[in-house]
C-alpha cells in the first residue's frame, strides 16, 4: 500500500510488465477525508463517467452519500487503476448548487415549479408544433454521458414516435469522426482493436491523441510497458509537447490542418518500400490501387514543405511503422477536430489495413472516443443514426427496425442522413426548428463561434428545453429546465472505446426532485401518448433493466450484439466486450479476425461518403465497389484548411483539453482538487513566438480571431512555433455574468470558426487564424498545469500538486481476476 | 474534326460552373457547408480550366487558363447581404434553386467530358484522354455533392 499525490502524479506508480505479459493489478482508492475503508456501508459497482476509458470502479456509500471510489481489480480495462478525474470527480454529485427542482421561464425569469407543470409545458409545446408544422420543428441534442438505455429510449421516441430526423449528440464534437472513419474503412462502426493490444504491440502510433491526458489509465498501461522488458516504440503526431510526445521514439509536430498530407507521406514511404502485406490486400481489401496512385504525389520532401516537419523524421516514423510486427494505432481530437478529419483518420486505418495488422494480438486500431458513453450514443441512436448500426439508406434495415418497434416503416424518417447538430443550429437560426431539447450537454460553451450560438439559443421564437444536473450556461437560456439524476444516482449500462460494456448501479438517491434521464423520457412518451401501429404504447419498458432487455432485442444479429449480456451477467465480474451472443458468450476481444468484415452490401451500416464533399455513396455504387464485403481502402488528396494565417491573423489557434478538467467543467470545476489543478484559462505559445511578440510567462494576453476575443495568461510551452493553444473548458457559469462574457471572453469557442468535416460533420476546433497581443504584465506565472502538455519550457517556481490529505491509496497486493 | 469546338464549349461550361459555385457559396454564407464546399469545389473547376487551356493549344485554341472572375468588391457586398438574409426563410427556398442549378450545370460539364473522352478514344489522342480521365471524376463528385445536398435540404425546406 502506498499513498500517492495523484494530482502531482496523474498516472500513479509504475507496475512494469513485459511484451505479452499480463498487466499487474494496482487498486486505487480515494475516500473522503478521515473515512476508513472498513467504515464504508456499501460498495456499488460502476465505471468512470468523466472520460471514455471505461475504468471500472466501486462507489463507497456512507450514510446514504457517495464518500469515495475504489478501482475494480477484476476488470479487464483498468485492473484496479483510476485516473485523477475518477478519484476526485465524484464530489461534484453532492455539490450544493445541483438542480433539484424543475424551472420554467415566467416573465423572462426562470422560476421553480413542479414536474407536472414543467412536463406539460414541454409536451404541450410539442403538440402545438406537431399540429402547426410537423416533426420537422423539433430537434433533440443529447450527450455522451447518458446510459445506453436512455439513448435507446430517446431514439425510439424521437424517430419512431414523433418522426423527427433532427437527433444528434454532443458526441458529434468528440467522436463523430471515429464512427465516420470506421464506416468508411469497414462500412460499419465498431472498434477493431482492444486495450489488450497495448500488452502485445511492438510499435504504438498515437495520431493527434494526447492519451496521457484524455485516457490516463490506458496511458499508465503504456508507461508500464515502457518501464518493462522489450518496450514498444512510440510514435506521436501532435503540435504540442504532450507527455506522449515526450515519451515518443519519434515525434512529428505538423502544422495544424495538414494531417492528410502527413499521412499520405507516411503511406508513400510504406508503399514505396513495399512494407505492405500483399497477400492480405489481395484477399481482404478493395481500393489499394487508388491509394498507390494518390500517395505518389506525396514524397517526404513535398510533405515536409506542407507540414513543416523534417523529411527525415517522416522517413524515420514510416520505417518504424513499416517494420512493426504488431502495430497498434490510436487516433483522437488532433485528427477528429482538425481539417479533413475523416480523410486523415481513414489514412490511419489504411496503414493497418495495408500492413495486414488487424484482428491479431497487438495489431489493432483504436479510433478513440472523447466521452464515457459516446459509443452508446452511436449504437443506440442518440446521434441520429438508426439503432444497432442499421443502415438508414437500406430499406430492408428500416423495415427491420420498424418490425422491432412495431411501427410503420414510413414513420421512421430515413429520406436523408440524420440532421447533425450544426445543421440543427442552422435550422433553428432560420426558424424552421422551433423546439430544441438539450440534455446533458452545454452547447453555449462547447460549440464553435459562441456569439452565434448564443444568438440562436436565446431567440424568442425557439422553445429551449434543457435537462441537466447544474444550471449550465445553456440552461440559463432555457424556457424549461429539467433537473436530472446522474451517475451513481441511477442504473444503466455503458460501453467504452474498446466495446467493453459495464453496468453502473444506483448507489444513492438523487438530490431533491431530480429524476433519472430515462424516467424523464418515459414520462414524456406517456404524456405524448406515443403509440405503436397496434395502438399499444410505443415505449414498452418502464425501468432501466426492462429498457436494456428491449435494447438487446434490437441488437440481435447486428454487429453490436448485446443478446448474450444481462444485468446479472455484468454484476460482480469484469466488463464484457460486445458482440456478446450465443456464439460469443464471453464477448469478443478483437473484431475482423481472419479478414472477415461486416461490410457486405446488405449487412453494412454505411455505404460511405465522399471524403471531401461528404456526399453519401449510393447502394449500387457501393455494391459495385465492394460486392464481397471486404475492407475498403479509401484514398484522399490533401486540401488546405479554409482559414489560413494572414498578415492580420498570423497564428493558427487550436483548442483542446487538460487532464484535470472535463468538457465545460460542470463536474470537474466543482471537484476541489481538480479545479485547483487547472483553475483558470491560459494560452500557450512557443518561446520563439513569445520572444517575437514580447510576451512572457504569466502576461495577460488577448487572442483575437474574426469571431471574437479571449483574454488569458500566457504559458510559454513546448508547442510548435506559429500555433496558439487554448483549453476549451472555461465558460462563464462561475463568473458574475453567468452565461456570457462580461467584457473580454474566456471561452475558447468565442474564437473558433463555424466549419465542419463534410464526411463526419464534426466541427473543426483546430484550425482558426488568430492574433495575440499583450494586455498587461503578469503578477506571476500562469496557473496552467505543469505536468501535462502545458508544462512550462523553463522553471516557474512551482509545480502542479494536490493538497495534503487528498492523496490516493495504491494497493499492489491484490491479485486480479481474468486477463 | 470538331474537338476544338467541344473544348471551347467545355471551357465555357467549366467557367460557368465555377462561377455558379462561387456565387452560390457567397449567397449562402450562413449555410456554412455550402459556403466552404462551394469554394473548394469551384477550385476543382479552376484546375480543369487550366488543363483545358493547356490541351487546347494542341488544337490551335487560345483559351484563357485563368478562370473568369468578378471583382472582389461585388463578392463582399453579396456576402454581407447573405449574412443578413440568412435569417429569413425564403433564403432556404433560394438554396434549393441554387443547388439544383449547380447540379444541372455539373451534369452538363459531365456530358461534355464524356463527349471529349469518346472523341479522344476514337482519334487515339492519349493526352486529351488523360485530361478527360483525370478531370471527369471531379465533375461527377461536384454533381453528386449538389444532388446529395439537394436531397438533404429538400425535406426541411419544403415541409416547414
Amino acid at each position: 500500500m502506498k499513498r500517492t499525490d495523484r494530482i502531482a502524479q496523474p498516472w500513479g506508480t509504475r507496475t512494469p510488465y513485459p511484451a505479452g505479459g499480463q498487466w499487474p493489478v494496482r487498486v486505487d482508492t480515494h475516500l473522503e477525508d478521515g473515512l476508513d475503508p472498513g467504515e464504508v456501508d456499501r460498495w456499488v459497482q460502476t465505471a468512470s463517467i468523466l472520460h471514455s476509458n471505461g475504468d471500472a470502479l466501486d462507489i463507497a456509500v456512507k450514510d446514504g452519500r457517495i464518500a469515495g471510489v475504489r478501482g475494480r481489480a477484476v476488470d479487464r480495462v483498468n485492473r484496479g487503476r483510476l485516473g485523477p478525474k475518477d478519484l476526485y470527480g465524484w464530489q461534484a454529485n453532492s455539490s450544493p448548487d445541483r438542480l433539484t427542482v424543475p424551472l420554467i421561464r415566467e416573465g423572462g425569469k426562470l422560476v421553480e415549479t413542479d414536474w407536472d407543470t414543467a412536463m406539460d409545458r414541454v409536451a404541450g409545446r410539442t403538440r402545438e408544433l406537431l399540429a402547426e408544422q410537423g416533426a420537422s420543428a423539433i430537434g433533440f441534442y443529447t450527450t455522451g454521458q447518458l446510459f445506453a438505455e436512455e439513448y435507446y429510449t430517446l431514439g425510439i421516441l424521437a424517430h419512431g414516435g414523433l418522426g423527427t430526423n433532427h437527433v444528434d449528440g454532443n458526441t458529434r464534437l468528440c467522436t463523430a469522426t471515429a464512427a465516420a472513419a470506421l464506416k468508411e474503412s469497414f462500412a460499419c462502426d465498431g472498434q477493431p482493436g482492444s486495450y489488450t493490444d497495448v500488452d502485445h504491440a511492438d510499435v504504438i502510433a498515437l495520431y493527434g491523441h494526447n492519451m496521457a491526458e484524455t485516457q490516463t489509465v490506458l496511458w499508465a498501461r503504456i508507461l508500464d510497458r515502457l518501464a518493462g522488458p522489450n518496450p514498444p516504440a512510440i510514435i506521436c503526431v501532435d503540435p504540442r509537447a504532450t507527455p506522449v510526445a515526450r515519451a515518443a521514439t519519434v515525434h512529428l509536430a505538423p502544422r495544424p490542418g495538414t494531417n492528410v498530407a502527413l499521412m499520405n507521406g507516411l503511406l508513400h514511404e510504406i508503399i514505396a518500400n513495399d512494407w505492405v502485406d500483399h497477400g492480405y490486400i489481395e484477399a481482404h481489401t478493395v481500393g489499394f490501387e487508388d491509394l498507390v496512385q494518390q500517395v505518389k504525389d506525396y514524397p517526404p520532401e513535398t510533405v515536409a514543405t506542407i507540414c513543416d516537419v523534417p523529411a527525415d523524421r517522416i522517413r524515420e516514423a514510416a520505417r518504424l511503422i513499416g517494420g512493426a510486427e504488431r502495430l497498434l494505432s490510436t487516433v483522437l481530437q488532433g485528427f477528429y477536430q482538425s481539417n479533413q478529419a475523416t480523410a486523415a483518420a481513414v489514412q490511419v486505418n489504411n496503414i493497418n489495413i495495408v500492413r495486414g495488422m488487424l484482428g491479431k494480438p497487438g495489431c489493432g486500431i483504436l479510433q478513440m472516443n472523447g466521452q464515457p458513453t459516446a459509443q452508446n450514443t452511436r449504437e443506440a441512436g442518440g446521434d441520429g443514426d438508426l439503432p444497432a448500426f442499421r443502415n438508414w439508406s437500406n430499406d430492408a434495415h428500416v423495415q427491420d427496425l420498424a418490425r422491432v418497434w412495431n411501427v410503420d416503416p414510413m414513420s421512421i424518417p430515413h429520406m436523408s442522413p440524420p440532421t447533425h447538430v450544426m445543421q440543427m443550429m442552422r435550422y433553428a437560426e432560420e426558424g424552421s426548428i422551433r423546439m430544441l431539447w438539450v440534455n446533458g450537454t452545454n452547447p453555449a460553451v462547447s460549440l464553435p463561434e459562441l456569439g452565434r450560438v448564443r444568438s440562436i439559443l436565446s431567440q424568442e421564437r425557439l422553445f429551449l428545453v434543457v435537462q441537466d444536473i447544474f444550471l449550465s450556461e445553456t440552461a440559463q437560456l432555457a424556457d424549461v429546465v429539467l433537473p436530472a439524476a446522474t451517475w451513481g444516482e441511477k442504473t444503466g449500462t455503458f460501453t467504452n472505446v474498446d466495446r467493453t460494456v459495464h453496468l453502473s448501479e444506483k448507489a444513492v438517491e438523487p438530490p431533491g426532485q431530480a429524476r433519472a434521464d430515462l424516467d424523464i423520457f418515459l414520462d414524456y412518451a406517456r404524456r405524448m401518448d406515443l403509440k405503436d401501429k397496434d395502438g399499444q404504447p410505443l415505449v414498452k419498458w418502464h425501468d432501466a433493466e426492462s429498457a436494456f432487455e428491449a435494447w438487446k432485442e434490437c441488437t440481435r444479429g447486428r454487429p453490436c450484439d448485446y443478446t448474450g449480456l444481462s444485468y446479472a451477467k455484468l454484476r460482480g465480474g469484469s466488463g464484457i466486450q460486445w458482440p456478446c451472443n450465443e456464439d460469443n458468450p464471453d464477448g469478443t476481444e478483437r473484431l475482423y479476425v481472419d479478414g472477415k468484415f461486416w461490410s457486405a452490401p446488405d449487412y453494412c451500416e454505411s455505404y460511405g461518403r465522399d471524403l471531401v464533399t461528404g456526399a453519401p455513396m449510393q447502394a449500387p455504387e457501393y455494391k459495385a465497389l465492394n460486392p464481397e464485403g471486404r475492407a475498403i481502402i479509401r484514398a484522399a488528396e490533401y486540401v488546405p484548411p479554409h482559414e489560413l494565417p494572414s498578415e492580420d491573423f498570423p497564428f493558427q489557434l487550436t483548442t483542446g483539453r487538460t487532464l484535470y478538467q472535463f468538457h465545460t467543467r460542470t463536474k470537474t470545476g466543482r471537484a476541489l482538487q481538480l479545479q485547483a489543478a487547472a483553475p483558470e484559462v491560459w494560452v500557450e505559445m512557443s518561446a520563439a513566438d513569445a520572444g517575437t511578440y514580447a510576451l512572457a510567462e504569466g502576461d495577460l494576453a488577448e487572442v483575437t480571431t474574426p469571431r471574437g476575443k479571449v483574454r488569458a495568461q500566457v504559458r510559454v510551452s513546448g508547442i510548435r512555433d506559429g500555433v496558439l493553444f487554448l483549453p476549451f473548458h472555461y465558460g462563464y457559469w462561475d463568473t458574475p455574468a453567468g452565461h456570457e462574457p462580461d467584457g473580454a471572453g474566456r471561452a475558447a469557442n468565442e474564437l473558433t470558426i463555424t466549419d465542419w468535416d463534410a464526411a463526419s460533420k464534426q466541427p473543426l476546433f483546430k484550425t482558426a487564424a488568430a492574433r495575440i497581443r499583450k494586455v498587461s504584465g503578469g503578477e506571476g506565472p500562469s496557473k496552467a498545469p505543469t505536468n501535462t502538455a502545458s508544462a512550462p519550457v523553463s522553471p516557474i517556481g512551482w509545480s502542479t500538486h494536490g493538497s495534503p490529505g487528498s492523496e490516493a491509496d495504491e494497493d499492489f497486493s491484490v491479485t486480479g481476476g481474468e486477463a | 474534326m470538331k474537338i476544338g469546338l467541344a473544348l471551347e464549349e467545355l471551357h465555357r461550361a467549366e467557367n460557368d460552373l465555377a462561377q455558379e459555385l462561387l456565387q452560390v457559396s457567397e449567397r449562402h454564407k450562413a449555410d456554412h457547408e455550402i459556403y466552404h464546399l462551394g469554394r473548394d469545389l469551384a477550385g476543382w473547376s479552376h484546375r480543369h480550366i487550366r488543363q483545358i487551356a493547356e490541351i487546347g493549344r494542341n488544337y490551335g485554341l487560345d483559351l484563357d487558363p485563368e478562370p473568369e472572375s468578378e471583382s472582389a468588391w461585388a463578392e463582399r457586398i453579396r456576402e454581407k447581404g447573405a449574412e443578413l438574409l440568412g435569417r429569413r426563410s425564403h433564403a432556404a427556398l433560394l438554396l434549393l434553386r441554387d443547388l439544383r442549378e449547380i447540379y444541372m450545370k455539373a451534369a452538363g460539364v459531365s456530358a461534355d467530358w464524356d463527349l471529349l473522352g469518346q472523341a479522344a478514344q476514337g482519334i487515339k489522342h492519349t493526352d486529351l484522354l488523360d485530361v478527360a480521365q483525370r478531370c471527369h471524376p471531379d465533375t461527377l463528385r461536384q454533381m453528386h455533392w449538389a444532388h446529395a445536398k439537394l436531397k438533404e435540404e429538400a425535406t426541411q425546406i419544403l415541409i416547414s
